[in-house]
C-alpha cells in the first residue's frame, strides 16, 4: 500500500518530547477558551464590563484569545526548534 | 439592492480572475505525476505554505460571513472568528507533526497507516467527501453573492462561473496551482482588509447618514389614507400609496413610519418598497442614531476607543426575526422592520445566540465546540501538511498560518462594526457587508477586495475539490477498490472525480442561496470534527484503537451530525420553507451531542474488537 509520506522525512528523535509540549500547551489553551464560553453563557453580562480602555470584557478576552494563540505558537516553534537541534543535531534548515 | 456592474471593477475582476489562471496552466506541468497532483511534490517552502493554509482557511465564510454575521448581529459574529482560530490550536499542537509523519497524499493514509483496513480506507473517504461538499456549498454561495454586485450578473450566474474556472484550476494543475493561488489570496486579503479597517477608524463613528442609506421618513397617520392594513403578530402595518406607488409603513400610535418591503405579486412580479428592482428604491441599511455625550461626529478614533464608542450609541439594526411576512390580496408581502439596539448590548453575546434560554445556551456551547475541533478536522487542510518537505516545516507553516489568521480575524471586528454603522448592509443579504463596506470608500477599494474575496472562492473551492478527488481516486478507487493504476491514470481519475464534485457543488450553491455562509461552514466544521477527529486524536494517544472502532466512529460521527443538521430548525426555516417549530429538536449545531458520540464510539468498538494476545 502506498501510505508512506510524499517526501521521506528523516527519524525524528524529539518526537515523543514535542507531543508532550504539544499536548500541555493544548490543555492550557482549552481551559482558557473554556473559561470564555462559560463567561459567554452563564455570566452574560459579565462580558459587559468595560475591562481595558472602555473596551468591554467580551471584546478584550475575545480579541486575546486570539493574540494569546498566536503567542503560544511562536513560543512552541521556538522550543520545539530548539529540542529538535539538540536531540537530532542541526541537520535542517532552522 | 439593485447592482449596476462598474467598468474598473470589471476590468480589476477580469485582471485578477486571468492571473489566477496564467498561475494554474503555468504549474500544470509540476501535476504530471500523482505526488505533484496531489501533494505539489511535497516540495512547497513553508512561508509560502503557510499564507496558503490562511488562504484555505480565509474563505468565503471568514470573509464574507463573519463580517455579515458582525454586520447584522454585532458580538455574535466574532465568536466565530475567536471558534476558528482556537481550532488551530488544536491543528498546531496536536495534529500537524503526527499527520505530516504518517501520511501520504490523503487523511485516510495518515488514519490507514497502521491498519491497512478497508473499513477505515471506505469511511475516511466518504467522510472527506462529506466534508468537502458541505464546506463547498458556503464558498459556492459566496461566489454567487460577490458577482452580483460586481459583474451585475444574477447569483446563479455566479455560482456557474466559479465552478466552471475552478474545475479548469484544479483539472489542469492540481495542488500546485491550488497553493500558489491560496499563497497570492491569503496574502492580499489580509493586506486589503488592513487597508479596510484602518479606513474604517479613520472616518470614525456619525449618526449623520450617507444618502445611499434608508433613513425612514415619520408622518402622521392621519395625513394620509391607508390602501391597506394588516395585523402581523401584534403589529399594524399600513399601505400607502404615493404617486402610483405603494408601499408599507409601520404604524408607530398616531405616527407612521416608513418601511423597506419586498413583494411577489400573484403573477410573480417582484417589487422593492412598491416599485420594480431597477428604480433603486430599496436601499441598504444600518446607522447610528445615538453616540455618547451627545456627540454627532467623533473623528477618526483608535482602536479601544472605536470600541468604547460603539458600546455606548445606539444603533438600527434589521434583524431577520423581526421581519413580517404576510399575504395582502394574494401578493407575499415581507416588511423589514427595524429595531433600535444599544451598543452595549450588540457588543456581548447573545443577538443571534439565545443565551437566556437553555437550547440557546447549548446550540452556543455546540458550535465552539465544533468549531473548536473542527479545523484540525477539515480534509482541506490536513492535506497541505503533505506538500512541504518536514515535520518541521509542517509545523513552521501552521505557525505563519495562525499568525496571518489571527491577524485577519481582529480585523474582521472592524469590517463588521464598520458595515453595521456606515450603512451598508444589504438587506437580502448579510454577506455582502465586507465587499459594499469597501465600496462605501471608493470604487477601486471595491473592486480589489470583490475580486481577492472572489479568487479566496476560487482558492478554497479548488483545495477542496482536490481534496474530494484524492478521496476518490486515492481512497477509494486505488486503495479500497484495488483498482491498478499507474500514476498518469490516477492523476486522470482524480481530475474527472475533481469534475464530478465541481458539478454537485455547483447545483448545491444555487439551492443554498440565501444562507449566511459562516452558518453554513459551523456545520461543515461539525461534520468535519464530528466524523473526523475522534479517530484522529485516538489514532495518535490511545494504543487500544481498533481498525474496527476508527471505522465505526466515522460513521457515527457522521451520520449523526448529519442526521441533526438535516432536521434542525434552521433547515426548517431556510431550506424547506417550514415553521421551526415543526423541526423534531430545537439544535441548529450538532457538535455537543454527535462528537462526544463519535468518541464513545470508538472507545466502545475498539474495547470489542482487541486482539487475543
Amino acid at each position: 500500500m502506498l501510505h508512506e509520506p510524499a517526501v521521506k522525512t528523516e527519524k525524528d528523535a524529539s518526537s515523543a518530547w514535542k507531543a508532550k509540549l504539544g499536548i500541555k500547551l493544548f490543555w492550557l489553551y482549552c481551559v482558557i477558551y473554556t473559561i470564555f464560553v462559560v463567561i459567554a453563557v452563564f455570566s452574560t453580562q459579565t462580558m459587559k464590563k468595560p475591562v481595558l480602555a472602555g473596551a468591554n470584557l467580551a471584546i478584550v478576552f475575545g480579541m486575546a484569545l486570539i493574540i494569546f494563540a498566536i503567542i503560544l505558537g511562536l513560543i512552541y516553534n521556538y522550543v520545539c526548534t530548539k529540542k529538535e537541534d539538540e536531540m537530532n543535531g542541526k541537520k535542517e534548515d532552522a | 439592492m439593485n447592482y449596476v456592474a462598474n467598468p474598473i471593477a470589471i476590468a480589476i475582476f477580469l485582471a485578477f480572475v486571468g492571473f489566477v489562471l496564467g498561475i494554474s496552466f503555468y504549474f500544470a506541468r509540476k501535476a504530471k505525476s500523482a505526488e505533484g497532483y496531489f501533494a505539489a511534490g511535497g516540495n512547497i517552502h513553508w512561508f509560502v505554505n503557510g499564507i496558503a493554509f490562511a488562504g484555505d482557511y480565509l474563505s468565503a465564510a471568514s470573509f464574507l460571513g463573519i463580517c455579515g454575521l458582525i454586520a447584522t448581529m454585532g458580538y455574535d459574529g466574532f465568536l466565530y472568528s475567536i471558534g476558528y482560530l482556537a481550532g488551530w490550536i488544536v491543528a498546531l499542537f496536536v495534529v500537524a507533526e503526527p499527520m505530516k509523519r504518517l501520511g501520504k497524499f490523503t487523511f485516510t493514509d495518515a488514519l490507514d497507516s497502521k491498519f491497512n483496513s478497508k473499513g477505515i480506507q471506505l469511511m475516511a473517504a466518504i467522510s472527506t467527501l462529506a466534508v468537502s461538499v458541505f464546506y463547498l456549498i458556503p464558498q459556492m454561495v459566496g461566489a454567487g453573492v460577490l458577482v452580483t454586485p460586481l459583474l451585475g450578473f444574477p447569483h446563479w450566474v455566479g455560482v456557474v462561473m466559479v465552478g466552471i474556472i475552478v474545475i479548469t484550476i484544479v483539472a489542469t494543475a492540481g495542488m500546485t496551482s491550488t497553493t500558489y493561488v491560496q499563497f497570492l489570496k491569503g496574502g492580499l486579503l489580509i493586506i486589503f482588509s488592513t487597508v479596510l479597517s484602518v479606513s474604517v477608524l479613520h472616518k470614525g463613528l456619525s449618526t449623520e447618514t450617507r444618502p445611499e442609506t434608508f433613513v425612514p421618513r415619520v408622518i402622521d397617520a392621519s395625513s394620509v389614507s391607508p390602501v391597506a392594513t394588516v395585523e402581523y403578530k401584534g403589529q399594524s402595518f399600513v399601505k400607502v400609496d404615493e404617486d402610483g406607488i405603494a408601499n408599507w409603513w409601520i404604524a408607530q400610535g398616531d405616527k407612521l413610519e416608513e418601511a423597506q418591503s419586498k413583494t411577489v405579486t400573484s403573477d410573480n412580479e417582484v417589487l422593492y418598497n412598491g416599485a420594480p428592482k431597477g428604480d433603486n428604491k430599496f436601499k441598504s441599511v444600518g446607522y447610528i442614531t445615538k453616540l455618547p455625550d451627545g456627540q454627532t461626529k467623533t473623528g477618526k478614533l483608535g482602536i479601544f476607543k472605536y470600541f468604547s464608542t460603539i458600546q455606548g450609541s445606539e444603533i438600527v439594526r434589521y434583524p431577520k426575526s423581526k421581519i413580517a411576512k404576510f399575504d395582502d390580496n394574494g401578493n407575499h408581502v415581507k416588511v423589514f422592520v427595524p429595531e433600535i439596539t444599544a451598543g452595549s448590548d450588540l457588543m456581548i453575546p447573545g443577538m443571534k445566540f439565545k443565551l437566556k434560554s437553555n437550547i440557546g445556551k447549548l446550540n452556543f456551547i455546540s458550535l465552539m465546540l465544533a468549531l473548536f475541533l473542527g479545523t484540525a478536522s477539515l480534509p482541506h487542510i490536513l492535506i497541505r501538511y503533505y506538500t512541504v518537505p518536514s515535520q518541521r516545516d509542517a509545523r513552521k507553516s501552521t505557525i505563519v498560518a495562525i499568525t496571518g489568521i489571527g491577524f485577519f480575524y481582529v480585523l474582521t471586528l472592524f469590517m463588521g462594526l464598520g458595515a453595521m454603522t456606515l450603512g451598508v448592509i444589504d438587506l437580502e443579504s448579510s454577506n455582502m457587508s465586507a465587499p459594499l463596506l469597501a465600496k462605501s470608500f471608493s470604487i477601486v477599494l471595491f473592486s480589489i477586495i470583490s475580486a481577492i474575496a472572489f479568487a479566496t472562492v476560487l482558492g478554497t473551492v479548488s483545495g477542496l475539490i482536490v481534496a474530494a478527488s484524492g478521496a476518490v481516486a486515492h481512497d477509494l478507487m486505488a486503495n479500497f477498490l484495488n483498482i491498478k493504476m499507474t500514476d498518469k491514470n490516477k492523476v486522470r481519475a482524480g481530475k474527472i472525480s475533481a469534475f464530478a464534485v465541481g458539478i454537485i457543488a455547483i447545483i448545491l450553491g444555487i439551492v443554498f442561496k440565501n444562507m449566511n455562509v459562516a452558518f453554513l461552514v459551523g456545520w461543515a466544521f461539525a461534520v468535519a470534527a464530528s466524523a473526523n477527529l475522534p479517530s484522529i486524536i485516538m489514532l495518535l494517544f490511545w494504543k487500544k484503537t481498533t481498525a474496527k472502532g476508527i471505522a465505526w466512529s466515522i460513521g457515527v460521527g457522521m451520520i449523526s451530525s448529519l442526521g441533526i443538521i438535516l432536521t434542525s430548525p434552521s433547515m426548517y426555516t431556510q431550506l424547506y420553507h417550514l415553521e421551526a417549530s415543526a423541526a423534531p429538536h430545537m439544535l441548529n449545531n450538532p457538535g455537543v451531542i454527535s462528537i462526544p458520540l463519535s468518541f464513545l464510539t470508538l472507545v466502545v468498538v475498539s474495547l470489542m474488537t482487541q486482539k487475543k494476545k
